[in-house]
């Protein structure tokens, strides 16, 4: 282990004094839960609201003449086709179509965009976006100057428009604005990594503890609560929504992770779109596999799936998983051919007990309305 | 965080109750609070023999999976079996609700082996 002190977030005290659990996730000491726990946190998130510190995330800025030609040839979706105004969903890829991050885009202008990246992967990323387009348009880093506040939940886009004194309430899902939210001055983006509306607001960490409670002191009489990773975990797996490192790695594609929505192959030419339209025309060796085990045994990140009757048992591995608790059942995703994922059921070897699981098509969970 | 001064304990922060010629075991708030919310509990059947520092059971949490491991050798006499359907208990009560099973020892000298509260408290100290 490092001996480095863990880097912390401006809102660091304000966990300490919520008695929020804090532990290392990739250098930062955060919060993996707080008083209440990961179980009623997650459901407070789709009942209620909650509120995520995710000011370990990553910040830069590409802006210049030459900003629209930079993403594009970075961001596999049409990044810069977007509208001013629009928040994209996108994946960076490496020549090979390996993914290097995957992240959001925001459009200001043609010649200025903002872009938020994986925590644990923020450094990899700006110097790949500096390696590959940095001599066409400057990349800042704002990452150590910004905090990053999700509010998210049913009750989350009334509580901040009203902390807006409104004027948000209407924003389209994956828009954003700059607006002042309880007299803080913030980028509030229609976006987050639950499953549930609301937003994320990035402002100056000075600016942080401020935001943080007044959004908390208006969230609390919701039956609103702080959220930890732990939660953050379950919440985006419900959802199925990836997570790098676990579910998305340099050695895996946005084809196999079943993100080909987010690639253009028909529009602008990008980093690693020879070898994703390869791959499409070759077909896919693996694919990124829903399954929910009934019962309450889980099926962890790295665990094999199994085929008892084959030369070579292993047929794919677990990526993520986790309890289910908005739904009924352990729930996860692995990587399995597309054969195995179409014969929908899979064998898991639980730490040497064979659990058997159903293949679930599309997002284990799904909110009212969405 | 404080532990009950008449229980013996683990290295592996499990504790044992010493009562009447037999031993019940379960994992301390310390435990509790490293695995957050636990989701699963396996245990062994009652008449199943456990072994002194051998794995006898499962926790799973939301985040991960640890092991039990027998304080002693012997026995298991009685599962708290309300653990099933409701793991939580140990989380809401671990030293209380959230025992796990009761064991009739082998050798009733291991529990002398076993941590006392004071040793406990400075291993604790020494993980904070």
């Amino acid at each position: 282990m490092s001996d480095a002190p863990r880097k912390r977030t401006p809102l660091w005290d304000l966990h300490r004094q919520a008695g929020a659990r804090l532990i290392d996730f990739g250098g930062w000491d955060m919060p993996v839960q707080y008083k209440a726990g990961t179980i009623k946190e997650h459901k407070a998130v789709r009942e209620a609201v909650g509120l995520f510190d995710v000011s370990h995330m990553g910040e830069a800025t590409l802006k210049g003449p030459r900003a629209s030609e930079a993403v594009a040839l970075l961001a596999t979706n049409d990044v810069a086709g977007a509208p001013a105004g629009k928040a994209v969903y996108t994946l960076l890829c490496r020549p090979g179509g390996g993914i290097v991050d995957d992240c959001i885009f925001y459009k200001r202008a043609d010649d200025h965009y903002d872009v938020i990246v994986n925590a644990s992967n923020t450094a990899k990323d700006l110097a790949w976006m500096r390696e590959c387009v940095g001599s066409i348009v400057p990349v800042d880093d704002h990452s150590d100057e910004t905090a990053l506040i999700a509010v998210q939940g049913p009750k989350a886009v009334a509580l901040v428009d009203a902390l807006a004194g409104g004027g948000l309430a209407a924003m389209g899902s994956f828009t954003f604005t700059d607006a002042t939210i309880a007299g803080v001055r913030c980028m509030a983006a229609r976006t987050g990594y639950t499953g549930e509306d609301g937003f994320e607001l990035a402002c100056a960490n000075a600016e942080a503890p401020r935001l943080w409670t007044a959004l908390m002191d208006a969230a609390t009489p919701l039956c609103g609560l702080p959220i930890g990773l732990g939660a953050r975990d379950t919440l985006r797996l419900e959802s199925r929504l990836p997570l790098y490192g676990n579910d998305l790695d340099d050695t895996t594609t946005p084809l196999e992770a079943g993100l080909g929505w987010a690639v253009k192959l028909d529009r602008h030419a990008f980093l690693g779109k020879d070898a994703l339209v390869a791959q499409k025309a070759r077909g896919l060796t693996r694919t990124l596999t829903g399954f929910r085990i009934d019962g309450r045994a889980i099926a962890r990140h790295g665990y094999n799936v199994v085929d008892r009757s084959a030369a070579d048992p292993v047929i794919g591995t677990v990526t993520s998983g986790g309890p289910g608790i908005s739904v009924a059942g352990s729930i996860g995703l692995a990587y399995v051919s597309p054969a195995v994922a179409a014969a929908g059921t899979l064998t898991i070897d639980c730490r040497g007990t064979d659990v058997a699981a159903t293949v679930v098509k599309g997002k284990f969970y799904r909110r009212p309305g969405a | 965080m404080s532990h009950p001064t008449d229980l013996r304990y683990t290295n592996d922060h499990e504790w044992l109750r010493a009562e009447g010629g037999k031993a019940t075991v379960g994992i301390t708030h310390f435990a509790v609070e490293q695995l957050g919310d636990i989701t699963l509990i396996e245990l062994p059947a009652v008449g199943a023999a456990v072994t002194k520092g051998t794995r006898f059971g499962t926790v799973e949490s939301v985040k991960s999976v640890s092991d039990l491991y027998a304080p002693i050798s012997g026995t298991v006499v009685a599962v708290n079996g309300a653990l099933k359907d409701r793991p939580e208990l140990v989380n809401e009560g671990p030293y209380a609700d959230g025992w796990m099973i009761t064991i009739e020892p082998t050798n009733a000298g291991e529990v002398e082996e076993l941590l006392t509260a004071a040793a406990y408290g400075e291993l604790l100290a020494s993980q904070a």
